[in-house]
């Protein structure tokens, strides 16, 4: 009896020394907050980022943890109130937390989080029935000049990315965005049949959501979102098409609030170096995620700029109140 | 025709490879296993399982995530009965009946006839995805917004059913769901209503934390309270613990009714499970011959909703598989799924990949007969939960149900709201009013509103539109028909006797 117990006591004493020995110390144990239910895009890109970091060796653990409700609002203000100063814990977000934070008036706001670095972005489309009359960005924009309330689009959640897209697209044509006739729906799902169904003039979601429906000819894709053409896909821009409407649905990983220079670096050191493992490569390929590292101060920058932007496109279809 | 069935066939063969077979058993065991927990759904297992399976074989794996769909949809329906804790919004009203038959003594034919119903409706539904499934989905897609609100009126009408006797509470309780259906953001402005400013309010009232609230907790409280009145006499089993022969003479037909209304209504982009349970709940308590059993255990009402969620767990499939349309978040979970090989499902799945799309199909059918296999030898041991003493069998099913609220959410406002909603329910038995109708009207309410506003957007305002599609024209005269219906046949007698 006592044998065991001192054998059990020896290999519990042997673990705590090999947990701490000098190869580990150096290794970092991560927490990763997913503000989102499991299965949604910020969830997958935390378990993938939790995959990447641990079998490229960049980090001896991380867990995963899921705070849903309200676009991002509830799961931000957990992280910057409790994890505030804690160098070891980061938080998965993206344009949608943009805009739902506007529209809930949370007093919480990304201003407060320490940016480390944008990972990846999906370009958005505009589709239409195969059996359409449309069949360019310019006979649509055309269409949204003559009559906007007869141009009915159909997309996700009010305020989120499918919606500011939009409201872009008829400002950058020269039409009322205010009096956008957009009609949001819960999930691609059934915004594809509304638009497959012919119910409504035109769709906008990302490109992977509708690619399967474009390439067999059921829907028509008028113009993606993205600066040059995307390698692969055979869908003009609206650029090239006259229309200056550039924007993708980015994902990022961000710190607490109040943590030091050195515990900032560290983070994004082992944000770029998972970046650039074969694991995280491999991840980007099977999801068919596009990768947009962008770190440090340029993305600081960057989600500064999108803030403004997404804000005051939402102010102008009336979504936030100034 | 032929092609489907040399599709099918081959279908079989790869499904019933070992490795497979071994894949759809651990599916429907650990789909049962997260159905039993309320809050845990088939939605949450296949995304936490997603990364673990990302080695295996795509076949494999899919027919796991099948397996977990049809076993959580199962799996549900068990601690309905037995402890009035529905695991899914989708066996809700399984709980009506069911739960009353388990305290009567008969828990054991009403598990048997939910397992055999499941078997039955699934087999009759998975048969229909291989068959009309192309067809179905055409219709699926046409169904637009006025059309759903249609279908909403009609679900609306039917729910008197659920009302038990005066219908003055039974709008009151229905009236009470719908305002919290209210509560959150508003779907197609983006406002908030109701919410008070807590964050967690925003994305409205969970469904499985209202119905474990009402159900499971209120009915703690309510016995708790009477324990010093009469003590209510729980008797595990009273008869046979099989079905008897006039328990099968009742089932079959809820059974096909039941799949009737589940596959395509689960077809549907925004049909869900709940509607057709509710709609097959309210048709047998008008076409049973024992109207005085309903509200007291009556099998009809527990055979014919298990039958209708499981057929439109398959049918939910169907735009799944030909147009890459999840239209519940189990399906959403398994297209990323899909995803994750690089498969797109859509049109083109079927013809890039048919080997997968028929073996998932075939092992539909396989992991329906396992889902038999698994649980009718369990029905003699789940009953016998039923003999815990009561004390101890309440507070477990308080642990329970806190537990599996806290897991779906972790969060103080959301444990708040369940404790809140099990004092409602409380009251609410306290004073004779029935719960059912507050469920129901969170689900409905809010379907109802955003397609009417849909439908009104899309038509610029024109109020015509609903009576301008020929589907949604129709269900509204079904509705009116069965709002009008008992009026006039009232009278009808009233005037027969006014004659004699």
């Amino acid at each position: 009896m006592i044998s065991s117990r001192m054998r059990l006591f020896g290999a519990v004493v042997a673990l705590l020394l090999g947990a701490s020995g000098p190869a580990a110390a150096q290794q970092l144990e991560l927490k990763l907050m997913a503000p989102a239910a499991p299965g949604g895009g910020w969830d997958q890109t935390a378990r993938s980022m939790q995959q990447a970091l641990v079998a490229s060796g960049v980090a001896r653990s991380v867990q995963v943890t899921n705070v849903p409700g309200a676009g991002g609002s509830v799961g931000i203000a957990q992280f910057v109130n409790s994890a505030k100063g804690d160098g070891n814990q980061m938080m998965v977000n993206g344009f949608v937390m943009v805009g739902a934070l506007a529209m809930n008036k949370s007093p919480v706001t990304l201003d407060q989080v320490t940016p480390i670095a944008r990972l990846t972005e999906e370009i958005q489309v505009i589709v239409v029935p195969a059996n359409s009359p449309l069949k360019t960005a310019q006979d649509l924009a055309a269409a949204v000049k003559a009559d906007i309330a007869k141009v009915t689009f159909a997309g996700g959640s009010a305020g989120g990315v499918d919606h500011v897209m939009a409201a872009l697209f008829a400002g950058t044509v020269g039409a009322d965005a205010k009096k956008i006739n957009y009609i949001p729906f819960s999930g691609g799902g059934e915004s594809l049949a509304a638009i497959l169904g012919g119910k409504v003039t035109a769709g906008i979601s990302g490109l992977s959501e509708y690619e399967g429906q474009i390439k067999a000819g059921k829907l028509r894709a008028l113009g993606v979102t993205s600066a040059q053409r995307l390698p692969g896909v055979d869908i003009p821009t609206f650029k090239e098409q006259g229309i200056d409407l550039v924007l993708a649905n980015w994902r990022s990983v961000v710190a607490p609030p109040g943590i030091t220079p050195e515990q900032r670096k560290v983070l994004s050191d082992a944000v770029e170096k998972m970046v650039k493992s074969d694991a995280w490569k491999e991840i980007l390929k099977q999801k068919g995620w596009d990768d947009a590292y962008l770190g440090g101060d340029a993305f600081a920058d960057f989600l500064k700029k999108e803030i403004v932007r997404v804000t005051d496109v939402l102010k102008s279809v009336g979504l936030v109140k100034s | 025709m032929m092609d489907t069935f040399a599709a099918l066939a081959h279908g079989m063969a790869v499904a019933m490879q070992p490795m497979n077979l071994l894949y759809a058993l651990i599916g429907v065991f650990l789909g049962t296993a997260v159905g039993v927990l309320p809050g845990i759904g088939p939605a949450l297992t296949v995304a936490l399982l997603l990364p673990v399976t990302y080695k295996l074989d795509p076949g494999g794996s899919l027919i796991m995530f099948a397996g977990i769909y049809y076993g959580g949809m199962y799996g549900g329906s068990t601690t309905a009965i037995l402890i009035n804790t529905p695991g899914e919004s989708a066996s809700m009203a399984t709980a009506l009946e069911g739960n009353k038959m388990a305290k009567a003594g008969r828990g054991g034919p009403a598990l048997a006839t939910s397992a055999i119903g499941s078997f039955v409706a699934g087999t009759i539904a998975t048969i229909g995805l291989a068959f009309l499934a192309p067809w179905l989905v055409d219709f699926a897609v046409r169904f637009g917004p006025e059309d759903y609100f249609a279908l909403m009126c009609v679900a609306f009408v039917t729910v008197s059913a659920t009302f038990g006797d005066s219908p003055v509470r039974g709008l009151t309780s229905l009236f009470i769901g719908l305002t919290l259906g209210l509560v959150g953001i508003d779907k197609l402005t983006g406002q908030a209503r109701l919410a008070f400013g807590i964050p967690e309010l925003l994305d409205g009232v969970e469904v499985t934390t209202l119905a474990v609230g009402l159900f499971a907790v209120g009915e703690a409280l309510y016995v708790a309270s009477r324990r010093h009145h009469a003590e209510e006499k729980l008797e595990p089993v009273r008869g046979s613990l099989w079905m008897t022969r006039e328990d099968w003479r009742r089932s079959w037909k809820p059974w096909l009714r039941g799949t009737l209304f589940g596959f395509p209504i689960g077809a549907l982009p925004a049909g869900g499970a709940e509607i057709p349970t509710f709609l097959s709940y309210s048709t047998e308590r008008r076409l049973t011959k024992h109207p005085e059993e309903f509200g007291k255990g009556a099998i009809e009402g527990v055979a014919g909703p298990e039958a209708a969620n499981n057929a439109s767990a398959a049918g939910t499939l169907v735009p799944l598989l030909t147009l890459g349309l999840p239209t519940s978040a189990t399906a959403a979970m398994m297209l990323a799924g899909f995803q994750q090989y690089g498969l797109n499902p859509g049109p083109l799945l079927f013809a890039e990949r048919p080997d997968l799309v028929w073996g998932l199909i075939a092992s539909l059918f396989i992991a329906n007969g396992m889902l038999l296999v698994l649980n009718l030898p369990l029905v003699g041991l789940w009953v016998r939960l039923l003999a815990i003493p009561q004390p101890w069998l309440y507070a477990g099913i308080l642990v329970f149900a806190t537990m599996g609220t806290i897991a779906a959410k972790p969060s103080v406002v959301e444990l708040s709201m369940l404790a809140a909603f099990g004092v409602m329910g409380f009251l609410m038995r306290r004073f004779d009013f029935p719960i059912a109708p507050v469920v129901i009207g969170l689900i409905l309410g809010p379907i109802a509103e955003s397609q009417l506003r849909r439908a009104l957007a899309i038509s610029l305002g024109d109020p015509m539109v609903l009576l301008q599609s020929p589907m949604s024209a129709t269900l509204l005269g079904i509705a009116l028909i069965a709002l009008l219906a008992p009026f006039v046949l009232k009278g009808l007698g009233r005037f027969k006797a006014n004659e004699d």
